[in-house]
Parts: structure tokens; C-alpha cells; sequence
């Protein structure tokens, strides 16, 4: 394998990484806030706070990881994207700030706030809103470039199909997600009610998410029939997650073995986030930058991917540690172990 | 309003998002290490004081950290969307130190996730001291290599520019370029300066305001001999980053001292004002001074402004904040040694107090070492301008073309008034509402802290 091959590799790995983690975080404020206005606030808060309080830090640092790899793989992409996305970019950044230093200061410091809580809840919805846009300029067709200046064309994104089907798609796959991980938190809890209670928010948004993703087929084929195209190469590592999808829903629904069935939606997204970046190679911003062009110091890329690997012998253990701690301790889970 | 400018707002709004990232980002470098000298004791004295100190200084530390994870994150992305051409041309060449940056801020984060919620899980007190020392590692080592990102703007060094291509990076020489050694050091111990006076002056303001319990002397005394300590080695270091200056950024340290002539026997110029003719008005004059901060030789020759290119000066503005920062620094020493030689005093002779004088003077230590981190920095950053980076790229080529700048930079000075306030405001009630009197009769009532 070429080092931007391995380079586009780690860095989508990332961005898997940080679409699970982030996407539990992000649900699991919205269910917050939904079940406090909803008054079952008592049944699954304290399933919530006991998970976010660890990791709360940690999802932040997926996403600068796919960045920065990016901007030392791909250095063209910081040109085009940092220029085009000043202001969805900076309103992400703005809900991400205000979402990250809020939930400590609700948590750590002061007493329940409805204000937090609807910040915290309403922040984690717009925010997958707000990256997925990069997601659709890289398809193309929205950027222009003239001269030394490339602009984004804001009116063409926001009349566009495809822009809104892939918002779509990473709001509810977020609440889909987040719904799944909550069931087997709950359920290993020992804590029943919870566990009902979002066991069906996941089977209530496991239909939609699986709608969206139909519908982003389609708004991809009219957008840009040579990804489509390459996508129905790739076509079984679709059917493979439409699979996964499928047993994940037969267990939730059954009750039976929830860790097994978070597995496969993390399959289920794995497999279908894989085979769309796959079939988007060898671009990265269509048709503008490829992986080919981008990588100009080969001595760079060892040295990126040498310090990659060092970081994942330090970061495994430690977060094996972390879930050890407080994933996977019964005393902690059930909310047995003093602070 | 101004004309619309994006070089000059994105000046604006970097300058903005960075000076308010440092004020957290410090604390989140040197709290720590004050937390694990604090635990330490309280382990090893088996003196519950410590140990308490520890805890409330860790609790006060996750506000102040979230609020530097945030705005770090902020400049993370800053830097792409203000900054493209500039990191399109560099992006490779830093990008080893900042993935290393984020590494060692995941493991920080991870291993302090763990600290704050196993306060009471192990038995051995030892066990929990023992994960304070990754958050160590992680927070100091990413002040390190996010440092030689900034290191490498000032000195860079190891690639070929092609147009608008780097090419040829070696790593390692581009991150351990000149400007590496002396900044990163400074930078670390400056934060752990600041992070020892800023919890000082919480101490002295609960002795002034009447507090009798020992709990606040110890508190005081720890952190002012942590205070002494680590301001004697940041005036070192900063005495070994002016002679870096005078080697490898003459033109830096020329214009913070208004030094014009090239000559030997250069004096050192404090304060004052200078006109448009470079006639520098009520300044204290010190001579040999700056040859002796430059060279270690009093007869040493120091370049001078006019050798420089007029269009590649820095601005003379920088010569107050290079002198806010040294005077601080110097005030900051003879603090401690005044604190401790009285403190001494008192306890040879019973009943007396530390001066009320003092622990006034002790209540501004904190703000003030915050506010010389500040002028340091800006005195650093303006220091190399006009360059991004030096000797190879201007500030006005590396800007986004983007429009709407200016709202952005006005959105983001709400989204910091609104952390700021928001901050501020927690942590008081987070304290005021528990003080240590009420947390030690509690811990006492549960049979101690270690049983």
C-alpha cells in the first residue's frame, strides 16, 4: 500500500471512530433533554451522567485527530475546505465550544439548569448538521474556483437534494446510534425501565436511519454518477451492512444480547462509511484534490504514520483502562461506587 | 467601520481565540503538577490538609479545563479556516508536532477522566497518586509540542519551498529547530509559575478575609515556595531565550529593546516612550545591560534595528510588553522571598502574623503572572511579524480570502464573554458553597480520609 493509501486509511478510521463515539455523546444530550421535558427524566439520567462523565473530553480529541492528519496528508484540502467552510466551520465550532464547557459546568459545578440541558441537547443535533456539510462538498460541484479565490456557493448547497438528504442521515443515524449503546448501558446496569425506554427510541429510529441512507443512494446517483457508480462496485459491503442492520434490529427487538447487537450497528456503519469513502477514492475533494497530488514529503508520511502507531500503543491501553474502569464495572454501572 | 480587511481580522481573531485559550491552557499545564505536589504530601504526611487541597483544586481544574479543551479545539480549526494558504504551505511540516500535541492531550484526557472518579475507589492512596503522574506527561508534553509548532513559525528550518509547495521535510530537523529548546522550556515553566501564584492568591484572599484555619496557611506556604522555585528557573530560561534572540531573531530583540545602532557595550532600555524620530524619552537606561542579555559579554556587539529592512521591523510597540513581562517576573521573586523570609520571622516569634500588606501584595500575584503570560506572548508573536513564517512567508500571504471575517470575529467574542462570564461564575459558586471547614468536619465525621 502507497504511504496515502494508509494515510487516507488512518484518517477515516478516525473519523469512524469519532462518528461512534460522537454520535452516543451527541444523542445521548438530546435524550437528556427530551426525557427531562417529557418528565422520565429520573428513569435515565443518571444511566447518561454515569457514562458521559469519563469520556466526555475524549470525543473532542477523535475529530482534531482527523483533522490535523488530514492538513499533514492532504495539505491541498486545508486550502480548498478552510477557505469554503469559514462559516459553517466556525458555527460548528461555536456549538461544540458552547456544548463541551457547558456540560461541565452544569455537571461539575452548578445546580440542573433547563437552559443547559436545552443547549447540551439542542447543540448535540446541530452540530452532525453542521460537519456533515464538509461530507457534502467533498462530493463536489459546490465549490468554484476562479483565480486565487475559491468560494463556496451557499445557494446551490442549501436548494441541493443530496446537502439535505446526508443532514438527514447523520441526525437520525446520530439518535439511532446513541439509542443502541444507551439499551446495552441500561440493560447492564441491571436498570429495567431504562432499558425499555430506550430500547425504543432504538427501534423507533432504526427505520428512518435506514430511509435516509436509501435516499442518500439516490441524491448521490444525481449528483455524481461516478461515485455512484463506484459504490455499486463496491455494492456487497452495502449489503453487508444492510445484514448487520438487520440482526442488530432482530436482537434489540427481541432483548436478547444488546452488547452483540451495538456490535452490529457498529458493523452496520462500518461497513456502509467504509464502502462510501472507498468508492470516493482516489478523490478526496472531487475533482479537485486527489490523494496522488497531495503527499510531497514521503519522509513526512513515515514519520506521520511512525508517531501514529507510537500514539496507539500509549492510547490503547489507556482507554482499555478507562472502559475497564467505568464501562465495564459493575459496581460503577449500577451506580454503586461512591464518588 | 473599517474597511473590510480579511489579513487584519483574522489577525484580530487568532490573537483573540489564542489569548484567551492561554489564560486555561496554562492552568491546564501547571495545575496538575500542583495537584500531584499537593496529594504527594497529603499521602506521605498523612495530613488530610493536603489531600483536601488536592481534591478542591482538582474540582476547580475540570472548569478550567473544559473550557481549554474547548477553545483549543477552536483554534485547532481556526488555523484552517483563517490561515489556508499558510497551512497548505506548512501544514505537512507541523503537522508531526500537533498529531503528537493531540496525542499527548488524549492521554492526558483519558487518565484524567479516571483521576476524578476514583478518588476513593483503591485502598493504597498510592495507587490514585499514581494516575496523576500521565496527566503530568500528557499536559506538559502537549505544552511541548504544540510550543515547537510555534518554535518552528519563529526558526523554520528542514523543507525546500517549490512555489507553493513544501518539499523535502525532515522531521526532525524542522522540529527541533533552534528556537525549540529555550521556548518550550520557558513556555512549561512559566505555566507552572503562573498555575502555583494564581492558586496563591486564592489562599491569600481567604486569609485576608479573616480565615483562621490552618488549612489556609499550609495552602499559601506550599504554593509560594512552588512560586519561588519555578519563577527563578523561568527568569533562567528567559535569560538563555534572549541570548537565543540576539543569534537567531536579532531583529526581535532589537525592536523590543529600541536598540537602533549596531554597537558594542549596548545598554538596556526600561520603559519610556519614543518619538517619531527614534528618540526614546524617560527611559531608564541600563548600560552593558543588553549586551550582557544578549552575548553574556558586556563589550558584546548587538545588532540594531537600522541593519534590518524597513519592510521586515517588527513593530516598536513590543518594547512594553517584553518590559511588562521582565518586571513582573522580577516583582514575582521578590514576593516569595519577602513571603518566606517574614513567614520565617513569624514563626520564631509566636502569635504573629503574616503582614495583612503582604497578602495584599500576594492577592495580585496570580492576575499579574497571567498578565505577564500574556504580554510574553504577544511580545513573542508581534515580535515576529511581519513573517508567519519567518524568512519565508508574510502574515498577509498566509490569510483566508474568505469574506465575512468580521462577523465571525464578532461571534466569537460573544461565544468568549459567555465562557468567560460563565466560568467565572461557576467556579465562585463551586466554592462558596462548600468551603474546607465544612468538607473536613465531614470527612472527619466519616473516620478520616485514609482509613
Amino acid at each position: 500500500m502507497s504511504i496515502e493509501v494508509i494515510g487516507i486509511t488512518v484518517l477515516w478510521v478516525f473519523l469512524y471512530g469519532y462518528l461512534i463515539v460522537a454520535s452516543i455523546d451527541f444523542g445521548a444530550g438530546f435524550f437528556s433533554y427530551y426525557t427531562m421535558i417529557t418528565g422520565r427524566k429520573n428513569m435515565v439520567h443518571g444511566i447518561i451522567e454515569r457514562y458521559l462523565s469519563p469520556v466526555w473530553e475524549v470525543t473532542n480529541v477523535f475529530l482534531i485527530f482527523f483533522m490535523i492528519g488530514m492538513v499533514g496528508f492532504f495539505p491541498d484540502t486545508a486550502y480548498y475546505l478552510g477557505t469554503t467552510l469559514l462559516i459553517p466551520g466556525s458555527i460548528a465550532i461555536v456549538l461544540i465550544a458552547i456544548r463541551g464547557s457547558y456540560y461541565a459546568f452544569s455537571t461539575y459545578g452548578s445546580k440542573e439548569s433547563h437552559l443547559y440541558k436545552l443547549l447540551y441537547g439542542g447543540s448535540g443535533l446541530l452540530i452532525p448538521a453542521s460537519l456533515s456539510i464538509v461530507l457534502t462538498i467533498s462530493e463536489g460541484g459546490y465549490i468554484e474556483e476562479s483565480g486565487n479565490n475559491v468560494t463556496l456557493l451557499f445557494y446551490k448547497l442549501f436548494t441541493s437534494s443530496y446537502a439535505w438528504s446526508v443532514v438527514v442521515l447523520s441526525l437520525v443515524s446520530v439518535l439511532y446510534i446513541s439509542a443502541a449503546f444507551l439499551t446495552y448501558y441500561a440493560h447492564k446496569a441491571k436498570d429495567t425501565k431504562a432499558t425499555e425506554i430506550l430500547r425504543r427510541f432504538a427501534i423507533g429510529w432504526s427505520g428512518p436511519t435506514i430511509l435516509a441512507s436509501l435516499f442518500v443512494f439516490f441524491a448521490i446517483q444525481r449528483h455524481n454518477p461516478v461515485h455512484f457508480d463506484n459504490m455499486l462496485k463496491l455494492s456487497w459491503m452495502f449489503v453487508v451492512s444492510l445484514i448487520c442492520f438487520i440482526i442488530a434490529t432482530y436482537l434489540i427487538w427481541n432483548r436478547k444480547r444488546l452488547g452483540v447487537a451495538f456490535l452490529f450497528v457498529m458493523l452496520q456503519f462500518a461497513f456502509a462509511f467504509f464502502g462510501y469513502g472507498a468508492a470516493h477514492l482516489p478523490y478526496i475533494i472531487y475533482p479537485m484534490v486527489s490523494i496522488h497530488e497531495s503527499v510531497t514529503s514521503p519522509e513526512m508520511g513515515i514519520a506521520l504514520i511512525g508517531a501514529f502507531i507510537a500514539g496507539l500503543c500509549l492510547l490503547i491501553p489507556s482507554l482499555i483502562l478507562l472502559m475497564r474502569l467505568f464501562l465495564f464495572d459493575a459496581n460503577y454501572v449500577q451506580g454503586l461506587q461512591k464518588k | 467601520m473599517m474597511n473590510y480587511d480579511p489579513v487584519f481580522y483574522s489577525r484580530i481573531l487568532t490573537g483573540l481565540t489564542l489569548g484567551f485559550h492561554i489564560i486555561f491552557a496554562t492552568i491546564g499545564v501547571g495545575l496538575p503538577v500542583m495537584i500531584a505536589i499537593a496529594e504527594f504530601l497529603g499521602i506521605k504526611r498523612k495530613d488530610p490538609h493536603y489531600t483536601l487541597l488536592a481534591r478542591r483544586w482538582a474540582r476547580g481544574f475540570v472548569i478550567t479545563v473544559a473550557v481549554g479543551v474547548v477553545t483549543g479545539t477552536s483554534i485547532g480549526l481556526q488555523l484552517n479556516l483563517l490561515w489556508p494558504s499558510f497551512m497548505q504551505i506548512a501544514g505537512q511540516a507541523i503537522s508531526l508536532p500537533l498529531f503528537m500535541e493531540t496525542f499527548a492531550f488524549f492521554f492526558e484526557a483519558i487518565f484524567l477522566g479516571i483521576y476524578l472518579y476514583t478518588w476513593d475507589r483503591w485502598k493504597n492512596p498510592w495507587t490514585h497518586f499514581a494516575i496523576s503522574i500521565p496527566i503530568i506527561i500528557g499536559s506538559t508534553l502537549s505544552a511541548f509540542f504544540i510550543t515547537i509548532v510555534n518554535a518552528f513559525m519563529n526558526t523554520p528550518q528542514g523543507f525546500k519551498l517549490s512555489g507553493r509547495t513544501i518539499i523535502d521535510i525532515d522531521p526532525m530537523v524542522a522540529m527541533f529547530n533552534p528556537a525549540t529548546p529555550t521556548k518550550t522550556a520557558h513556555v512549561i515553566s512559566s505555566a507552572y509559575m503562573t498555575s502555583a501564584f494564581v492558586l496563591a492568591t486564592i489562599a491569600a484572599l481567604a486569609l485576608l478575609a479573616g480565615k483562621k484555619h490552618v488549612y489556609y496557611q499550609k495552602a499559601l506556604k506550599l504554593t509560594m515556595i512552588c512560586g519561588l522555585i519555578f519563577s527563578l528557573s523561568t527568569a533562567f530560561i528567559g535569560d538563555l531565550s534572549g541570548k537565543f534572540l540576539a543569534e537567531y531573531q536579532p531583529e526581535k530583540l532589537a525592536a523590543a529593546e529600541w536598540h537602533f545602532e549596531t554597537t558594542a557595550q549596548a545598554p538596556l532600555v526600561f520603559a519610556g516612550y519614543i518619538d517619531k524620530e527614534h528618540n526614546v524619552h524617560y527611559g531608564l537606561k541600563l548600560p552593558y545591560a543588553l549586551s550582557i542579555l544578549a552575548f553574556a559579554d558586556p563589550n558584546a556587539v548587538v545588532k540594531g534595528l537600522n541593519d534590518i529592512p524597513v519592510d521586515e521591523r517588527p513593530p516598536l510597540y513590543i518594547h512594553y510588553f517584553f518590559d511588562a513581562m521582565v518586571a513582573i517576573g522580577s516583582l514575582m521573586i521578590v514576593l516569595c522571598i519577602a513571603y518566606l523570609y517574614l513567614n520565617r520571622k513569624k514563626r520564631r516569634q509566636q502569635g504573629k502574623e503574616v503582614p495583612r500588606w503582604l497578602l495584599r501584595f500576594i492577592t495580585f500575584s496570580g492576575p499579574l503572572a497571567m498578565l505577564a503570560i500574556e504580554s510574553g506572548w504577544i511580545f513573542a508573536e508581534a515580535g515576529r511579524q511581519p513573517w508567519i513564517l519567518r524568512g519565508y512567508m508574510k502574515t498577509a500571504h498566509g490569510a483566508t480570502t474568505a469574506t465575512n471575517v468580521d462577523w465571525m470575529l464578532l461571534m466569537f467574542s460573544i461565544l468568549y464573554i459567555i465562557l468567560g462570564f460563565g466560568a467565572w461564575t461557576v467556579l465562585r459558586r463551586m466554592f462558596k458553597t462548600n468551603t474546607p471547614e465544612e468538607e473536613l468536619a465531614l470527612r472527619a465525621d466519616q473516620g478520616g480520609e485514609h482509613q
